[in-house]
């Protein structure tokens, strides 16, 4: 299992991986925000936690439909599923998972803080919200690893697999940027947001790999 | 430990390829598969494997014991795909399989020199040729042990001398007390393997 972990993290660092991908893609969106909404820095400030939580979610859902379909284009992915007796195949995936978000995902998590100051927000903010991302971005991967395996066999799953994912990935958003707001905004709660988004990553870790394996499994051609 | 199968049929799309199929193998025995195209080699492979559900019949390994309790767990699949990734170097991707279905007696740098690609295993899978590719791919069905090896078109792509050494490969499989079963258009050299041809025009 380990032996995977290092593989797939390999892989995502070497040519062709999507480390680079996404971090940029982040980059370009929330680049584009201050030209887009105009130099008043009172309303980036204040949508800036908003706006890095749905960057960052966009460019989650970027590599997520390479996860199993490389795999299974070099036939790898007919091992892993025949590997089931060994290695419980949704245990397989979840490493997977792990090893997707700790190649694609991390780098943009690593990369919030500073585009935090794209968008004028306070230390304390960008703290808040770099640590919701880091809690909750997990969450999407998992649930991404199901739209993914439903979509492994299609050419160009991966505008299927965002349409299929972002619906479910909504209560990640919203307990993901109300926990960031929650640090900040006086009245507003931040643990009980925070909590709750912990609670949905851990959920969605049994959730989301039991299912892509079930989908894995019956998906074999 | 023995393999059989019984009045086997498998389809694909809802429309019947074969039916009917069946054979029992014994260990150190080899059943080749040959036919025309589109005869359903690659299916019944698939079949046996488990990756895909049988229409009909039924699949039985005897004998595994507790390391062996299915037929996934017993053999080794050598599909058309090597399974391997061109962005890492042979020895990395075969570490990889190594390390994932359980060691073998054989290392990675002995079964490299077994395939004659010895000496190239820091190079990228990619930049290998198709025959030298195949080689590591059957390289692969060494560095873990597997009683039942299912083989489609293992062959492709070899040279006369490669067919050859992995012709001697499978005899000390066989001799070794483990079971092939091959699906091939080419002879593949092993003396003495139970035949099964598919499709009508056999």
């Amino acid at each position: 299992m380990l032996a995977l972990f290092l593989r797939d993290i390999r892989l995502s660092i070497r040519a062709g991986g999507g480390a680079l991908t996404g971090v940029i893609f982040f980059l370009a969106v929330i680049a584009t925000i201050p030209f887009g909404v105009g130099p008043d820095l009172k309303l980036l400030s204040r949508i800036g936690p908003a706006i890095l939580w749905i960057g960052a979610l966009l460019s989650c859902l970027l590599g997520l439909d390479r996860l199993f379909q490389a795999d299974r284009e070099d036939g790898s992915l007919d091992l892993l599923v025949l590997g089931n007796d060994r290695h419980m195949l949704a245990l397989t995936v979840l490493v997977k998972c792990l090893a997707h978000w700790a190649g694609s995902v991390l780098p943009l998590v690593v990369a919030a803080p500073l585009l935090g100051l794209f968008m004028n927000m306070e230390p304390l903010a960008i703290g808040a919200t770099a640590l919701t991302l880091l809690v909750g971005t997990p969450a999407i991967t998992f649930i991404g690893a199901a739209g993914a395996a439903v979509a492994v066999a299609l050419p160009r799953g991966g505008l299927l697999i965002s349409v299929l994912v972002l619906p479910l990935t909504i209560p990640v958003l919203i307990f993901g940027v109300s926990a960031s707001y929650g640090a900040t905004a006086n009245p507003d709660p931040f643990l009980q947001p925070f909590l709750i988004l912990a609670a949905l990553t851990l959920f969605l870790a049994v959730l989301g790999p039991v299912s892509a394996a079930l989908a894995l499994r019956h998906g074999t051609d | 430990m023995r393999l059989i199968a019984e009045n086997l049929g498998g389809e694909r799309g809802g429309e019947s390829v074969f039916s009917g199929i069946g054979f029992a193998l014994d260990q150190g025995q080899a059943l080749v598969v040959t036919g025309p195209n589109g005869a359903g080699k690659s299916t019944l492979l698939r079949i046996i494997a488990g990756l895909l559900p049988k229409a009909e019949g039924g699949l039985l390994l005897e004998g595994g014991g507790e390391a062996f309790p299915s037929i996934a767990s017993a053999c080794h699949y050598l599909g058309h795909q090597n399974a391997m990734k061109t962005a890492l170097s042979v020895a990395e991707n075969l570490r990889f399989w190594r390390e994932f279905d359980g060691s073998g007696d054989v290392g990675v740098e002995e079964a490299l020199e077994t395939v004659g690609l010895g000496g190239i295993g820091h190079l990228p899978f990619g930049y290998l040729s198709t025959g030298q590719r195949r080689r590591a791919a059957i390289a692969k069905l060494l560095v873990s042990h597997r009683p039942l090896w299912l083989l489609d078109e293992p062959t492709a792509g070899l040279d006369k001398a490669s067919e050859a050494r992995f012709a001697g490969l499978m005899r000390r499989h066989l001799g070794d007390g483990g079971i092939v079963v091959a699906a091939t258009h080419l002879p593949l050299g092993i003396e003495g393997a139970k035949a099964l041809r598919m499709g009508e025009a056999g």
